[in-house]
């Protein structure tokens, strides 16, 4: 059995606001493998980003990982828990380990230096490379990325690019320091269809190339399908259901992954019918609704158990779900 | 980019212009042409003034024609250096306000290193540390800096010098240099006495620019762009001096336009309160003697100097700012 790269358990992160506390992430548990994507999939606002941003421990104030651990293979076997990692250790995880790629690529690139600059300030922190050698190095991941004419683009700034160069920029500037995991958070979500599938292109061929594990966040089931060797459906802060992609495609258990699926819009679908979609709304993140946090809105709800108790992890072989319907019923 | 530097250039330029024109309503503003106001002078002060000069001087006014012409023969010769004779002073305007401009401006100058010296870390400090105990005494301070008028805090200021120290603390300069030549001695008295009417003058500008920075900061530290830094591993020192605090600065650059008329305006209440040797104590003399090409100067030197600080501000604006560089090409 192959050994995961990063293996997260019971990762839980809460936001201590003035108006109480919110746990955004909830308990995650999932596995990620070398050369393997992993589809980290649900509706937005369900603590996806947050997840990432626990994983490198990069979460803004009021926000702390509270518990759980992260465990990191590095390339010589050894294991580290990133949760108790100090903040001097973390900072050598960011980038030549674990390396993240963002939704937004305007707003996660700063307007007030070049791609050059943002690029190889990472390089010359971890790999002690001079400003020459950087540079050379830069230029080199733009041209790896499909960026055209990478010696002059280098001195650009990104308000100068367009949104699909911006985000292979990005992507150049995660790979920077040759990380082992890379954490793509809806990294093609702002972006038209067509350079969307350019992006995720771009992302398999790196794959190949490098045995990049990657864990891809997005609330898209479709990405997913076409992206993911491993998928974990998040709700309200929590992993519900976790599998292979062709287990929860062809097999679905959580009934919130079945609403999920059942929203892709398919080309063999009548036409003019509308998607379905998912009954009532995602409940605020004050009042979780007891139980399994699913329950109000789902339709095989078992009045007295869902209701009450929180479904426990169940396992069969490399697949894991929280439902009472697929055991743990107390 | 040349064309916005040459557009704020000539923008400038229309300022002053314009300004000139302001000052020169000034001159004009008492009743009766100001020949009349000079024979009158002379003659409270025992002197006369024949006829022949008056008419002289008249003519070379061009008074009794109309407000253009009068104006345009003012202008040339201001622009050739020439600003008039003080009546007060009965010597070229020039020659009374002497070293005085020049050390107004070090005055303002130095309000503003003290400003941004102190308004930087300070709104760096709260914004990162938002509401830890040195943010709210920062903030506490700042409300009174805002507050109290500056010219009250330089009469306490000087109260407290004055019975505890036994210090007089007025004056750019001390007693034997304030005559003395022009050199390294005279150079370093001044700096050891600029520091406090400069911390005095700065002080309502700095309480201002910290809230500001604090505020912009508070939002930019919010910016994905930061995640983005700190996910490159950066540490959170430099990830917060290197990108943030630099879109932060904007503000301050902006702000340098609107701060300098108000070291300006400012200065003249602190330095008639502190008997520094500015032009502010000079101007208010000249208004209420109705010396008016004297006036007229201070307020167009002021004016100029006014419209070359917001020349500089939008240059610097454009340095920290490379989009709007861009945007401009
Ligand atoms: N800075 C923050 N302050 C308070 N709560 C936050 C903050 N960031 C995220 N959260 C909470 O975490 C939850 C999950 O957010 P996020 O991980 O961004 O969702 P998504 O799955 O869309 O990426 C949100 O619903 C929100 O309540
Ligand atoms: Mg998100």
């Amino acid at each position: 059995m192959v050994e995961p790269i990063l293996s997260v358990r019971d990762l839980r992160t809460q936001f201590f606001g003035p108006e109480g506390v919110v746990r955004a992430v909830d308990g995650v548990d999932f596995d990620v493998f070398e050369g393997r994507t992993l589809g980290v999939v649900g509706e937005s606002g369900c603590g996806k980003s947050v997840t990432a941003r626990s994983i490198l421990r990069i979460v803004d104030r009021p926000g702390r990982v509270v518990g759980g651990s992260v465990m990191l293979r590095k390339a010589d076997g050894s294991t580290v828990d990133l949760a108790g990692l100090t903040e001097e250790g973390m900072r050598d995880i960011r980038g030549p380990e674990i390396a993240l790629v963002f939704q937004e690529p305007m707003a996660s690139f700063s307007q007030h230096y070049t791609i050059g600059n943002q690029i190889m300030e990472g390089v010359r922190l971890h790999m002690g490379l001079d400003k020459h050698a950087a540079r050379k190095r830069a230029i080199e991941l733009l041209d790896m990325v499909g960026v055209p004419q990478p010696s002059r683009r280098i001195d650009e700034y990104p308000f100068q690019l367009s949104g699909g160069l911006r985000q292979r920029v990005m992507i150049a500037m995660a790979l920077a320091c040759d990380p082992r995991v890379l954490i793509a958070d809806e990294p093609t979500t702002a972006l038209d269809v067509t350079t969307q599938a350019q992006i995720l292109d771009l992302l398999r061929q790196l794959q190949t190339e490098r045995g990049l594990a990657i864990i891809l966040i997005t609330h898209d089931m479709g990405v997913i399908a076409e992206m993911a060797h491993d998928v974990s459906v998040m709700y309200l802060g929590r992993a519900v259901e976790t599998g292979s992609v062709s287990d929860i495609f062809d097999r679905p258990q959580h009934p919130y992954t079945t609403a999920l699926l059942r929203s892709i819009p398919t080309v063999m679908a009548k036409p003019r019918t509308r998607l379905p979609t998912i009954v009532g709304s995602i409940p605020h993140p004050f009042d979780r609704p007891a139980g399994c946090a699913f329950n109000p809105r789902c339709a095989d709800m078992i009045a007295g158990v869902c209701d009450s108790a929180e479904p426990p992890p169940t396992n069969t072989g490399a697949r894991q779900v929280r439902c009472f319907l697929h055991g743990g019923r107390p | 980019m040349i064309a916005f530097v040459t557009r704020r250039l000539l923008l400038g330029l229309l300022t002053t212009w314009l300004i000139s024109v302001l000052s020169f309503a000034i001159i004009q503003l008492p009743p009766g042409d100001f020949v009349d106001a000079y024979i009158a002078q002379l003659a409270s002060s025992g002197s006369a003034v024949s006829a022949e000069e008056a008419r002289s001087l008249r003519e070379l006014y061009g008074l009794g024609q109309p407000f253009y012409v009068q104006y345009g023969k003012w202008i040339a010769r201001v622009v050739v250096g020439d600003f008039g004779e003080s009546m007060e002073w009965r010597r070229p305007v020039i020659e009374v306000i002497g070293d005085r401009i020049w050390l107004t401006l070090a005055l303002s100058f130095a309000a503003l290193i003290v400003t941004w010296t102190l308004a930087l870390p300070i709104g760096i400090y709260s914004a990162v540390r938002q509401y830890s105990l040195a943010d709210y005494i920062f903030t506490f301070f700042g409300f009174i800096g805002i507050a109290v008028p500056n010219f009250l805090l330089a009469l306490v200021i000087m109260y407290f010098a004055f019975t505890l120290l036994g210090a007089s603390v007025g004056g750019l300069f001390s007693a034997e240099m304030t005559l003395a030549p022009w050199g390294w001695e005279k150079a370093w008295d001044l700096i050891k006495h600029l520091p406090l009417p400069a911390v005095i003058l700065a002080l309502a500008g700095t309480a201002q620019l910290v809230r500001i920075m604090r505020a912009n900061l508070l939002d930019e530290l919010r910016k994905p762009y930061v995640v983005t830094a700190r996910a490159k591993g950066l540490s959170e020192m430099r990830t917060v001096l290197k990108y943030p605090v630099r879109a932060a600065l904007n503000p301050f650059a902006s702000n340098l336009a609107y701060q300098f008329p108000q070291l300006i305006s400012g200065g003249i209440i602190i330095s008639i309160v502190l008997g520094l040797p500015t032009v502010g104590p000079l101007l208010v003399k000249s208004l209420v003697a109705k010396d008016m090409f004297l006036a007229g100067t201070i307020v167009l030197l002021l004016g100029v100097l006014t419209v070359i600080g917001t020349f500089i501000s939008d240059l610097v604006l454009m340095w920290v700012e490379p989009r709007l560089r861009h945007q401009l090409d």
